[in-house]
């Protein structure tokens, strides 16, 4: 039988904080942004990533690098699919949460969390894919097997789309770690707290510490530490303004840093099918020829 | 040998109030010119380490040369000493040939000290034959749990004559000795047998350094001090391998020593990993922008 609401009960708030090392700590910073519904009402004190935060993550970003990219890709690819068994197993609660906060629609949240869950997957099958599809066995002049082979770039800083906040996170992570990478993701848009909800989703989804770190914050604050940070490998750009452009070009100029800037999809629609592509992987892997004797 | 040595009654220590009083030096911030400052005296006190099975003497001039000039940025100290296994010590002989860099060895069977004593002494003479300016003892553990101070005191006395002119630095492995109790009379005992510096850790035993050991160590020197008048240096050793934790023992050394004690011929740190992170620091302090370590050479 149902009991009478309790009238004198408190509700307790989730404390929203970022994704660093596979642990959830606040910002050192001590600064927050206060999030909105779309309907103004108070959701969360969500924390303001510092330069520091960005530095921790890297920390972080860089120990999990050695590790994850010697995984096998049949493992990063389970492990992607994990992810998509624990959003698919909470989906009701980023269906809300995409309804409530950010306003979407009942039919376009579901469909929001639909291509989320199918991006993991997807990306995940293409882990023990792409090499076999972008490497070669070149044609030599000498008594020589001659491979190519595509290897993981390193440590990426991943700027975040500034709409779809769930599936947003997911297209600015998926191709970049599935050849390897780790990656620091920088969440900057009305509703940071989902991205926090989803690292809930990578914390259990036996991803190792590190390999995925998400900050929440302002783009323009911590912009020129990420593009001067000389532990950073490249920086993969959405929805880039063409001053972000102008900065980032200039400060990753400096270390030598690889830069690429994602279209956005027509309309800013990234359940569309040119927002997932296998070319995505490409930008940051790094492609390695090797050559071994025939024995004769 | 002398048996007649009265084992000292030291201070019992509050375990929390030394735990508490450690952890506030984690609160303090240095910042811009004195974290620079700070930074380059780190790198002064560093005894720069590699005691592995499979140093090599190729290793050990890398790491000589690192010692001589840390990174290609001009202005920087050299580090206060090499420290090595015996064998490696004509090697860095001969790379620090011409600097004022001192050369540490750890003698005296390190790290388990597991040995009679007259081999003990074969060792460090041998090793002070070769070059090492600097000896790093360990005491023996298990003697000292078993209560036979006046041994540990001998041997000290023992090794000390041995060393000569060289500086010894005695080992307490404190990750052993259980209580910090144990740490203060140690200590105590190391002190009165005659230690140019006392030391916490081999660096192959966990727990390492930690900083309220090491405020019992320095409280031990600073009680020694104001009764005899006679300084006594401190190194701390493993684990230490981040700036921001080597700039937190520089605030703990000056508020329990003094500025005296600021000063690479008083304070060392046993460390590898940490030059590099220093180092990296100063690039930091220097340019704005965070460095890599994949921009230094191995330590």
């Amino acid at each position: 039988m149902a009991k009478a609401k309790n009238t004198n009960r408190l509700d307790v708030y989730k404390t929203f904080k970022l994704y660093i090392g596979g642990a959830f700590p606040r910002t050192e910073s001590g600064r927050y942004i206060t999030e909105e519904t779309h309907k103004g009402a108070f959701v969360a004190n969500i924390c303001r990533a510092s330069r520091k935060d960005f530095r921790d993550a890297v920390v972080a970003a860089r120990s999990a690098h050695g590790g994850w990219a010697a995984r096998t890709p049949f493992n990063r690819s389970q492990i992607l699919h994990r992810m998509a068994e624990m959003l698919e197993s909470r989906r009701h609660g980023f269906e809300h949460a995409l309804r409530e906060r950010a306003g979407y629609s009942k039919a376009d949240a579901g469909a929001e969390v639909d291509a989320a869950i199918d991006r993991l997957l997807w990306y995940g099958g293409w882990a023990d894919k792409f090499v076999q599809v972008f490497g070669a066995t070149n044609p030599v002049a000498s008594p020589h097997f001659n491979f190519t082979i595509p290897e993981s770039t390193g440590v990426l800083a991943t700027l975040a789309p500034k709409d779809a906040p769930l599936l947003g996170l997911v297209t600015s992570f998926a191709p970049l770690i599935v050849s390897g990478n780790t990656v620091v993701a920088i969440v900057d848009h009305d509703h940071r707290s989902i991205a926090i909800d989803f690292a809930e989703i990578l914390h259990c989804s036996d991803l190792p510490a590190g390999v995925i770190n998400i900050l929440t914050g302002y783009r323009d604050e911590v912009l020129d530490h990420i593009g001067g940070h000389r532990d950073v490998d490249g920086i993969a750009v959405f929805d880039a303004t063409a001053e972000e452009r102008k900065s980032i070009g200039i400060e990753a100029a400096d270390t030598v840093k690889r830069v690429h800037f994602y279209d956005t999809p027509k309309g800013g629609d990234w359940t569309a099918d040119e927002a997932q592509s296998p070319y995505w992987i490409l930008p940051f892997v790094e492609f390695k020829t090797a050559w071994h004797p025939m024995g004769y | 040998m002398a048996n007649s040595y009265d084992v000292p009654r030291v201070p019992s220590v509050d375990k929390i109030a030394a735990d508490e009083r450690a952890a506030k030096f984690k609160t303090r911030s240095i910042k811009k010119e004195a974290k620079l400052k700070g930074l380059k005296l780190v790198i002064s006190m560093i005894d720069l380490t590699t005691l592995e099975g499979q140093d090599t003497p190729g290793k050990v001039r890398m790491l000589c040369r690192k010692a001589r000039r840390p990174m290609l940025q001009e202005g920087l100290p050299t580090v206060g000493a090499v420290c090595v296994y015996p064998p490696m010590v004509p090697v860095a002989v001969e790379e620090l040939k011409g600097t004022d860099i001192n050369i540490a060895a750890v003698a005296t069977y390190f790290p388990s000290g597991q040995a009679g004593l007259g081999e003990r002494i074969d060792e460090v003479k041998r090793t002070v034959e070769a070059g090492a300016n600097e000896i790093d003892m360990v005491i023996s553990r298990g003697a000292f749990l078993a209560g036979e101070y006046t041994r540990i005191y001998d041997e000290v006395a023992a090794t000390k004559e041995a060393c000569g002119d060289a500086h010894l630095k005695v080992i307490l492995e404190t990750g052993e000795l259980q209580t910090y109790d144990n740490v203060r009379l140690a200590s105590q005992i190391a002190i009165d047998a005659g230690a140019d510096f006392i030391k916490t850790s081999t660096g192959k035993v966990s727990p390492k350094a930690t900083m309220p050991v090491t405020l019992v160590m320095l409280e031990t020197i600073r009680d020694h001090f104001l009764k005899t008048g006679q300084m006594v240096g401190m190194k701390p050793a493993g684990g230490i391998s981040s700036a921001k934790l080597a700039l937190r023992y520089l605030a703990m050394v000056k508020e329990t020593l003094g500025d005296a004690w600021l000063d690479p011929d008083w304070f060392r740190f046993g460390a590898s990993s940490l030059l590099n992170d220093v180092l990296m620091q100063i690039e930091k302090q220097r340019t704005g922008r965070y460095h890599s370590e994949r921009y230094l050479s191995i330590s």
